[in-house]
């Protein structure tokens, strides 16, 4: 691992990053030349067309998927050089990702599903047994943590997947669509929890198709056929 | 990961797939108990068979007339008949050969035993005292046959139990005299239960005395003759000199064969140990199948679970553990399965034993041992394609799977 300590706070640098796919003959550029720099602490929206590669980004960011070109760097680390190994690292130590559709496992309960990093972590119980209970806490779900997913509100089941994604406390929150699944009141409510998560110090990034949504973000960025066409901050 | 959150997590995932988990360990459970309870039946025959010929001892030898030959061949073209083994050789070899401990002759014939209006056709065995002593031969009443010259007749006889009961019903029979054929016999003792069973049912037999066997079947020639070996003495040079000895007796060509039951019983053990392993390697085939199903159910399971994978790597879980993930799930299906399998193979060699109580039934802890290696070893081979195939997917493809 490349490593320049302590200089700038800094954390996520992307620098000409493309990810090209191909169907059959015909390229897919779903990043073209990406550069994006994102400080601690942001809160940033993305928006953009379907297909403009907003979600290939917030792949990419989260080390879930391997530009094809360009340099990713994250608290000063350079990725493209990683094995897949330390990727897995960073995701659990630094990363947590909040997709649409949840992705909870069915026949674990909130508490467990929401502990698991920490499970395959392998921290101990004694360790982990209060760090999830504060999660549950924070999240409002105390009193549901023994239920199943199929027995939670779609509200509730994304709480959940944020509890299990800020429970190894990371630097940054990617969320794709959050609320996409939701109706407009609980999406109000896991945006609430998402922002307030941000005020704590959590870099957060949101993609979203609603604009209302994105406007209450203090960093837009727009996409469009895989590159950044605005970047604005108030 | 910690190995209590692995068995809970490996253990909530087969739970949750109860019907193809159960299909898993049925599968395996039957191919562990086919090889533990074939491989105790096995055990069972060969201790059975063993224990049939333990009664002639390692020490032992038997010497019948003509020539058995164990190299094959044509047989001589100037065939002479098979000098008889008389008693003048019994006595001479009893005189002459170093290390005897024990030496009697055997002359075995049918006749018609008879008490009172009862009368049945019996086998009748002449011998000498040390014929019970060689075969341990147990008395139940009265004595054995008299330590006599070899030579002397005399009317007396021991008696089989199941004959006894024949004839005499709950009477008692001891000095009671008994027609063997056109003799009449005083009976000196009643014999223990089977005696043995080398080919023959002891306890219907009647002995008497060899030289009193001879006149009653007119013959001169001995059927067989027991040698017992004495201690520190090898069986082998005896063996030689005997074998020396009658060809000296006869002419100088060696036509009396001499049996060792010590290799008789060496051979008998290699022989069932093969049938043994020819059998457990029979019933492994199924071990094999059970493994194919492993193989297949673990594919099953990454294919299902494949959004899940994603998930897991997605919020930090390396390849390696992954794959651990997998193979364990099939491997601890494949233990509990074979453990089960183990308890009903025990069980139903337990429930055999029961059944044939003379049949030494048991299955070697090699077996058992072997047996959850095995299962324990092809769960792991057969899994680890399909794991490794989940540990490889990349993150992002997997979660996007519908
Ligand atoms: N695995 C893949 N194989 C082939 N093409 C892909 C793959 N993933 C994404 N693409 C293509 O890359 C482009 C960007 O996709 P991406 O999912 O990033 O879009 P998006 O902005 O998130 O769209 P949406 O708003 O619909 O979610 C699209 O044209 C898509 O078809
Ligand atoms: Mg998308």
């Amino acid at each position: 691992m490349k490593q320049v300590l302590g200089y700038d706070p800094k954390m996520i640098e992307l620098s000409e990053i493309c990810r090209t796919f191909y169907l059959g003959e015909q390229a897919v550029h779903a990043l073209n030349k990406v550069n994006l720099r994102i400080e601690q602490g942001e809160y940033i929206s993305v928006m953009g067309p379907s297909g403009s590669g907003k979600s290939t980004l917030l792949n990419a960011i989260g080390l879930l998927d391997r530009p094809n070109s360009g340099e990713y760097l994250i608290d000063n680390i350079a990725t493209s050089s990683l094995k897949e190994e330390q990727r897995a690292a960073i995701r659990r130590d630094k990363i947590g990702f909040v997709f649409q559709s949840y992705h909870l496992i069915g026949r674990l309960s909130a508490q467990e599903n929401i502990a698991l990093p920490m499970v395959l972590a392998g921290v101990a119980p004694s360790q982990r047994d209060p760090a999830v209970k504060q999660v549950l806490a924070k999240l409002g779900l105390t009193d549901r943590a023994h239920h199943l997913p199929n027995q939670l509100s779609g509200g509730q089941r994304q709480r959940v997947a944020i509890g299990r994604a800020i429970l190894m406390n990371p630097s940054i929150l990617l969320a794709d669509e959050p609320t996409g699944n939701l109706d407009s009141k609980s999406g109000a409510e896991v945006i609430e929890v998402l922002e307030q998560l941000n005020q704590q110090g959590i870099t957060l990034l949101v993609v979203t198709h609603d604009g209302a949504l994105g406007k209450r973000a203090r960093r837009r960025i727009r996409m469009v056929d895989g590159k950044i066409v605005d970047d604005i901050r108030q | 990961m910690r190995l209590l959150d692995i068995i809970q997590f490996t253990g909530q995932t087969l739970g949750r797939h109860r019907f193809r988990s159960a299909m898993t360990l049925v599968s395996m459970a039957i191919g562990v108990a086919a090889v533990v309870t074939l491989t105790g039946l096995g055990e069972g025959a060969r201790g059975y068979v063993l224990g049939q010929f333990s009664f002639l001892g390692t020490d032992t030898l038997i010497m019948f007339p003509g020539r058995r030959e164990t190299t094959g061949g044509m047989p001589p073209v100037t065939g002479s008949a098979a000098r008889d083994i008389t008693l003048a050789d019994t006595r001479t070899l009893k005189r002459v050969v170093r290390g005897l401990e024990q030496v009697a002759p055997l002359v075995v014939g049918s006749a018609t035993i008879s008490y009172e209006s009862r009368s049945r056709e019996s086998v009748t065995i002449g011998t000498t005292a040390s014929f019970f002593e060689i075969r341990e031969i147990q008395m139940r009443r009265g004595k054995p046959l008299p330590d006599l010259p070899m030579e002397q007749a005399k009317n007396i006889c021991v008696i089989g139990e199941t004959l006894k009961t024949e004839l005499f019903g709950n009477s008692p029979a001891i000095g009671k005299w008994l027609r063997v054929s056109d003799r009449r016999c005083r009976i000196i003792g009643l014999t223990e239960g089977r005696g043995d069973a080398f080919g023959m049912d002891l306890s219907d037999a009647v002995f008497i005395p060899v030289a009193t066997a001879q006149s009653l079947f007119n013959t001169e020639a001995l059927f067989r003759v027991f040698f017992k070996v004495k201690k520190n003495y090898s069986l082998t040079k005896v063996e030689q000199q005997l074998l020396q000895i009658m060809k000296e007796r006869h002419q100088g060509e060696l036509d009396v064969t001499l049996v060792r039951p010590d290799a008789m019983i060496s051979t008998f053990n290699d022989l069932l140990l093969a049938l043994t392993f020819a059998i457990v390697g029979i019933a492994s085939i199924s071990l094999l199948v059970a493994g194919i199903l492993i193989m297949n159910i673990t594919l099953i399971s990454v294919t299902q679970r494949t959004r899940e994978i994603g998930l897991l790597k997605a919020i930090g879980a390396p390849a390696s553990q992954i794959r651990m993930l997998f193979l364990t799930e099939a491997s601890l299906l494949a233990l509990i399965g074979a453990v089960t399998g183990v308890l009903i193979g025990e069980a139903l060699v337990f429930t055999g034993t029961r059944l044939f109580p003379d049949i030494p039934f048991r299955t070697p802890y090699w077996a058992i041992f072997s047996a959850l290696a095995i299962a324990f070893a092809t769960s792991t081979v057969f899994a680890y394609l399909p794991a490794n195939r989940a540990a490889k997917l990349e993150p992002v493809n997997a979660l996007s799977v519908k």
